[in-house]
């Protein structure tokens, strides 16, 4: 006896991949056009070129995907990822070596993270507001420490900056791209293979039922926002090996970024459904469109700001439509 | 034969809070391999009891033994691993996880951290598999019906090693094929030696699947009844406190009226909510609906105010079609409705008796239109005397007033707008006996004045002393309409609700 029908044996793409096909076809859309319209564009190199310079955002963006997968937002990631920079860069200056900065930087993001996941959720307030706080502090931090940009000269991180990685074919990467890419698979393995992930997913989708059926959503909650601070600074750290200067300016509103990204990757802002490789499309897209408007030329690089808004508008009302047939 | 020794066995449980005795001294007992209905109008007990033996709740007296050996569980956590799983009425899953999450989230075979998909797969089917439950187990949960999710609730509430299964109103939202299927998976685990304790407002249902059956009222144990050794009748007046001898005739019983009619439904219905019904009510009429809780009560009153729509039928309101598509227009045709939920949906707790009075009036004349502070003072204290609301102050807030009281300001927003209809569900309960008598005089001299009236309530001593005209639900059907002559006592209404016939 069988109750409910089996859905169809026909090849057909299950609803929960659609955003991300969407999203994957945007990208090879944009990439086509782009190949017909300017000379030497079709090439490996552009794709990697797109890597090495937003490797920063991508980190950041995967940690902003777990935050969003759980049903949160993270406003604080572009003020932890410049006091990142700062810290670096200040404690480089005092003679430190570079291995306890980085350490140190890793640790003090991790801890700002884990404080607002606490907050948030043993005070049940609005990640909004906890986050939006947590932007102002570590913003305030920055300048704190010092209201100039501060270079970096340390061997190590200009090491980082100089290194191409030769991937044959007259194509490269940079150390940031190896450390993003790092981060992408272990974070992707973490979100389908570990207890943690899942519970990431099933506190996004219910939160109450998460909660009776015997889960550990309070020390989800804290873990994503814990993560999410983690991936921020090590973001700044990626950040201040691509731009060798610690400055409380740098990645100004770069949590909006990182939410488009996520958002135009196919991740539900409501939380519980989407899929990391669609965080990896996203800042693609996003850093596709700014090569495009370079390639053009003759546009003002505000162009890009205006595409991200309106992909934005489209995948939104997407997202609505995808869940308004769900119910 | 002897019975099979207790799996459960609950003894002198008491349980307190604030004002209210929840619990007292109550026994209950649970054997292998039957299915145990727990039995109760609302407010007996029944959550209480139910929450008390997951977990939810400490008590404050008695014992609880789970195999022989006294247990007491820190919460619903641990009343799991002790092995009393619980399917509540509302499917407590995450619908965006494929079907296998839902079983196995929180304990999914693992190996060094890895979560071991295959084999979570395999064993998900496998549970389904022993409720006849075959579907695709890597699809979200969202793609099935209720009633497969249902079941997939109870795959994983018998994942642990359950030797106790609570189901608590899990029929509520199945249709009939729904609950057959339920009730087939029922079977099968009361053959493999499982205890189920199954709560339902439906009488078919408990007599259909349970075998035993335990009955609360007020908080305090009624008995333990084999359901076979018990009418439904017994049943009903056990749950509803009265024996039947003890029912006596009431005396001043209004006169029938012929009336224009006013309100017609014609085979309204909304499926899982009420079966068609057709109903008449004329001008100066009182109709009451009886029935137990859950019956369709509400339901009826939701679709005659237009606050759900209905899937079939039509409604005529003074011999002219109209489609109620929501409230507001239910009020431009002069019908109100003063709800069953008085603090959730009614009553603006923060706001006084005077704001409170006059908010309905205000929406119906739209906000750039406001009533002029006189005028709201004027109407206020015309009603504020007329029904007695004590304290006798407008400017008080509600929340202030007892729950009697904020019955009448609930009532005297509507009648402000001098309704052509009035729909009072419940609006007697949890009321003080003084109040309540209040509001049935009110009820009879608006009736008198030529009103309509829909009086819902559980008391049927109340809707008979009220109504010209008894409307009769059960299993959410409308199964009889009693004129209220000489002959209708609360016994035969009764026997109308317990057997679904009229008499």
């Amino acid at each position: 006896m069988t109750v409910a029908t089996v859905p169809g044996r026909r090849v057909r793409v299950p609803r929960r991949y659609v955003p991300v096909l969407v999203t994957a076809a945007l990208f090879l859309a944009m990439f086509a056009a782009g190949g017909i319209r300017y000379e030497g564009f079709a090439t490996g190199q552009i794709i990697l070129n797109v890597f090495i310079d937003n490797a920063f955002l991508l980190v950041v963006a995967v940690g902003m995907t777990f935050v969003i997968l759980a049903g949160g937002i993270d406003l604080s990631v572009g003020s932890v990822v410049a006091l990142s920079t700062m810290v670096a860069a200040t404690l480089l200056k005092q003679g430190w070596s570079p291995w306890p900065v980085m350490v140190l930087v890793l640790l003090i993001g991790a801890v700002l993270g884990l404080g607002m996941g606490a907050i948030i959720h043993y005070f049940e307030i609005q990640p909004f507001i906890v986050t939006l706080a947590g932007m102002f502090l570590a913003r305030g931090l920055c300048y704190t420490i010092g209201t100039r940009s501060i270079p970096i000269d340390d061997p190590v991180f200009t090491a980082f900056a100089q290194t191409r990685i030769d991937l044959g074919a007259d194509m490269w990467i940079s150390p940031g791209v190896v450390v993003a890419a790092a981060v992408v698979v272990v974070a992707a393995y973490t979100l389908h293979y570990t207890r943690l992930g899942r519970n990431v997913y099933a506190t996004g989708g219910n939160e109450q039922s998460a909660l009776l059926m015997g889960l550990p959503v309070a020390r989800t909650k804290i873990a994503v926002y814990t993560i999410s601070g983690f991936c921020s600074a090590l973001g700044g750290l990626v950040l201040s090996f691509y731009m060798l200067s610690g400055y409380g300016l740098h990645a100004v509103g770069m949590e909006l970024d990182a939410i488009g990204a996520v958002v135009i990757g196919g991740t539900l802002l409501t939380g519980g459904s989407g899929y990391l490789f669609g965080t990896v499309l996203g800042v693609l897209v996003l850093g596709l469109i700014q090569t495009i408007i370079s390639f053009e030329g003759t546009l003002n690089s505000w162009w890009t700001r205006i595409l991200i808004g309106l992909l934005l508008f489209v995948f939104i009302l997407m997202q609505r439509l995808i869940t308004a047939r769900r119910r | 034969m002897a019975p099979p020794a207790p799996i459960l066995r609950m003894k002198g449980i008491g349980k307190q809070f604030p004002g209210v005795k929840a619990l007292d001294g109550v026994d209950f007992r649970l054997l292998p391999g039957e299915v145990h209905a727990l039995m109760g109008e609302n407010g007996a007990g029944k959550s209480t009891l139910i929450k008390v033996l997951t977990g939810v709740y400490d008590i404050d007296s008695g014992e609880i033994e789970l195999a022989g050996r006294p247990v007491a569980f820190p919460g619903p956590q641990a009343a799991r691993q002790a092995g009393i799983s619980t399917v509540y009425q509302e499917v407590n899953l995450c619908p965006n996880l494929s079907v296998t999450e839902n079983v196995v989230i929180g304990r999914e075979p693992r190996r060094l951290g890895r979560v071991r998909w295959k084999e979570a797969r395999r064993r998900a089917a496998e549970l389904l598999g022993r409720l006849d439950l075959h579907i695709d187990v890597s699809a979200p949960l969202s793609a099935y019906s209720p009633a497969v999710q249902q079941m997939v609730a109870i795959a994983r509430a018998l994942d642990v090693d359950a030797r106790v299964l609570i189901l608590d109103e899990p029929t509520s939202s199945l249709d009939k094929d729904e609950v057959a299927q339920l009730f087939r998976v029922m079977r099968r685990l009361k053959e493999q030696g499982i205890a189920i304790l199954f709560v339902s407002h439906f009488l078919d249902q408990i007599y259909e699947i349970a075998d035993r059956m335990t009955i609360l009222r007020n908080g305090r144990l009624v008995g333990e009844y084999l359901t076979s050794e018990l009418s439904q009748v017994d049943l009903v007046a056990k749950m509803i406190g009265r024996e039947l001898a003890d029912l006596e005739r009431l005396e001043d019983r209004p006169p029938a009226r012929e009336g224009a009619p006013l309100v017609e439904a014609d085979g309204l219905g909304r499926s899982r909510a009420i079966e068609p019904f057709t109903l008449t009510i004329r001008e100066g009429e009182v109709v009451g609906l009886a029935g137990l809780l859950g019956s369709g009560r509400t339901e009826i009153a939701r679709l005659l105010f237009g606050a759900d729509h209905a899937g079939t039928g039509s409604l005529r309101i003074g011999g002219e079609p109209v489609g109620l598509r929501t409230p507001r227009a239910a009020i431009r045709h002069r019908l109100a409705f003063c709800s069953e939920n008085r603090r959730e949906e009614g009553l603006v707790p923060d706001l006084t008796v005077r704001e409170n009075i006059v908010l309905a009036l205000q929406a119906a004349r739209g906000w750039t239109r406001p009533i002029p502070r006189r005028r709201q003072d004027e109407l206020v204290a015309k009603y504020v005397s007329a029904l007695n609301i004590r304290p006798a102050d407008p400017e008080q807030p509600v929340r202030n007033l007892s729950g009697g009281n904020q019955q009448k300001v609930l009532l005297a927003r509507w009648l402000i707008l001098e309704p052509r209809l009035l729909i009072l569900d419940e609006p007697t309960r949890g009321i003080d006996i003084g109040a309540k008598a209040e509001i049935q005089r009110l009820v009879a001299e608006l009736s008198g004045g030529g009103m309509a009236v829909l009086f819902i309530s559980a008391e049927l001593e109340e809707v008979l002393r009220l109504s010209h005209r008894v409307g009769v639900l059960r299993d959410r059907r409308l199964v009889a309409e009693i004129d209220n002559d000489e002959r209708l006592t609360t016994g035969a209404l009764m026997e109308t609700i317990a057997s679904g016939a009229a008499s």
